[in-house]
């Protein structure tokens, strides 16, 4: 088994994952990782009991260009002859895999919400959400490598102590790259890890401007919560960089509360865990109401601070 | 000039699809279609460039005969010419058969500039066959583009990454995919509708393409797909002072155990 992904913190995870999985099926696991720096490798990668670990370190491979990422990928599995693969299905992950997938003639499983291994066939099995998460999927990959990509923190990283361990060497393909980078913008991250909050109070289309938002910050802060938003304020609008859907973070909160969120498919997927759900819309036919536990149909400006005041009273007595 | 080749898919309409109670599992069998929701901004895009630029916009999907009516939809947005992929032996492909099938349409209609799909499709989201298209091209890929601009055969793409924005450059022939956020899918007038009816939607079968079974077999075999049961309480309180509701809620909230 061997697993990949341009993000050590998501290597980390699918190494932890792999290990277990290694162990069900009695193979080793190995990792390929991108470093210019070794000495601290072994020991930052080890302890989670990788048995071979692949370096490359060429100066080509240190912007991810994907046809020189694939290339290197499809030449390490023709070396190695993995019977599975794990990459990280960030957003480079998930370009990378498919694209890898054709060129090796094999089938990946994109954005697994569980993996196990097959006890009589020894095969990979990979649960994935279909139709917006109306429906799982389980799911083999019947030709080999099996290919499948996991999303970051699904799994928890998992220290089990250091292994004998080789370390290998891979030397990139000669590769050009056919898309070159003329600017990099960062964005400013939210600090706050969404998918564990406890409480997401979360804002839609219904909020005016990036300032409301405080109304929501009162609320949350009254719940021990988390403020968050749907995808149109933070892609179309870029009041903030993340969001919760199914192309974002899905939630699993004890409580959801969306202000002016109007429940498009795509958003309930996201919250599709959320023990209970609450909405708060002026719209009645808000097509949330029909996914959730508890509705107000009303104007979020008068009804939010109304039960923060609710709320913050029953807290203090 | 520029020609694009626009990758549609007539996909299963998710917010219509129904869950047989009995069975546990969603009802795909005649459940209402519509084109992927994505796709209408890949096709916006492509009928952008063409205003801009001149060239021609071919929009392409695999399909049932009934995918008609989507690319119906794509010639009223401004596609100059539709094709569709249809053939009894192509059905329930997986996304390595469906682009394998693409792209062999897409080279028997030559000469190309662009390919532009959706981000994901609205059914799958796996967003597999875009990248899966650039590989069986031998063409480069820029996904996730909100925003883009060709100029004398090169293009220019700004990428929506987890954190960061990226500017790349790129010479055609390229593939394309984009976000909802690239732009805003145009209603068709009703004049573009009535053009759009008039106009011949032309068919290739398995044999037009010369595409061998074998190419096509699936690799991901489906063990099992269910549907978990999603029953919310649906309480819903209106037509009372907003003050009056929100005490209400706080005191159902109260009562359920939120913790820490």
């Amino acid at each position: 088994m061997m697993v990949f992904s341009e993000n050590e913190t998501v290597l980390a995870e699918l190494l932890s994952k792999g290990r277990e999985l290694s162990d069900k099926k009695g193979t080793e696991l190995s990792c390929l990782v991108v470093s210019k720096a070794t000495g601290d490798l072994e020991n930052r990668l080890g302890q989670y009991g990788v048995d071979t670990i692949l370096v490359a370190r060429d100066e080509a491979l240190n912007r991810f260009d994907i046809e020189v990422y694939c290339s290197l990928l499809s030449e390490v599995v023709n070396q190695r002859r993995p019977e599975v693969l794990l990459v990280g299905a960030t957003k480079r992950g998930k370009e990378l895999a498919p694209r890898l997938a054709t060129r090796l003639k094999t089938g990946c499983m994109a954005d697994c919400v569980a993996l196990d291994i097959d006890e009589e066939k020894g095969s990979l099995v990979a649960t994935r959400l279909m139709y917006a998460g109306k429906a799982t999927a389980r799911e083999v990959c019947k030709t080999r490598p099996q290919i499948a990509t996991v999303p970051p923190r699904l799994f928890e990283k998992k220290a089990v102590g250091t292994r004998r361990m080789r370390m290998v060497e891979v030397k990139a393909p000669p590769v050009q790259p056919r898309v070159t980078v003329k600017e990099v913008r960062k964005k400013e991250m939210e600090a706050a890890n969404i998918e564990e909050a406890n409480v997401v109070v979360c804002g839609g289309r219904g909020l005016r401007s990036k300032e409301d938002f405080k109304l929501l910050e009162a609320l949350a802060k009254v719940l021990n919560g988390q403020v968050a938003c749907s995808r149109p304020i933070a892609a179309d609008l870029g009041w903030f960089t993340e969001w919760v859907g199914l192309s974002g973070h899905k939630v699993r909160p004890a409580l959801y509360i969306g202000c002016g969120v109007s429940g498009a498919i795509q958003h309930l997927a996201g919250i599709r865990d959320a023990r209970i759900v609450v909405a708060i819309n002026n719209n009645p036919e808000a097509p949330i109401f029909s996914a959730t536990d508890f509705g107000i149909v009303g104007d979020l400006y008068q009804v939010v601070p109304a039960l923060t005041e609710s709320l913050r009273k029953r807290a203090s007595t | 000039m520029v020609k694009s080749i626009v990758c549609i898919k007539y996909a299963i309409d998710v917010a219509q699809l129904r869950i047989d109670a009995a069975s546990k599992t969603p009802i795909t069998k005649g459940a209402p279609r519509k084109i992927s929701d994505i796709d209408k901004n890949a096709l916006e895009e492509a009928v952008r460039i063409k205003e801009a630029h001149g060239g021609q916009v071919v929009a392409l999907t695999l399909g049932p005969p009934e995918a008609k009516e989507a690319l119906r939809e794509a010639l009223a947005m401004g596609a100059d010419e539709a094709y569709l992929i249809t053939d009894p032996s192509l059905e329930n492909l997986d996304t390595g058969g469906t682009s394998t099938i693409l792209a062999a349409a897409i080279l028997k209609l030559g000469n190309f500039d662009l390919v532009i799909t959706g981000e994901a499709t609205i059914d799958g989201f796996s967003s597999q066959v875009g990248p899966r298209l650039a590989e069986c091209l031998s063409i480069p890929q820029v996904t996730y583009v909100r925003k883009l601009t060709f100029e004398n055969g090169k293009v220019t793409a700004e990428r929506d990454l987890e954190d960061s924005r990226e500017v790349v450059e790129v010479n055609a022939p390229v593939l394309l995919t984009v976000t909802k956020e690239v732009n805003t899918p145009r209603f068709p007038s009703l004049m573009a509708i009535l053009a759009a009816s008039k106009k011949e939607i032309k068919t290739l079968t398995a044999q037009d393409l010369s595409v061998q079974a074998g190419m096509l077999e699936s690799t991901i075999k489906i063990l099992e797909m269910t549907s978990p049961e999603m029953k919310r309480r649906g309480l819903i309180l209106r037509d009372k002072p907003p003050a009056d509701m929100a005490e209400e809620l706080a005191l159902t909230l109260s009562k359920e155990r939120i913790g820490a």
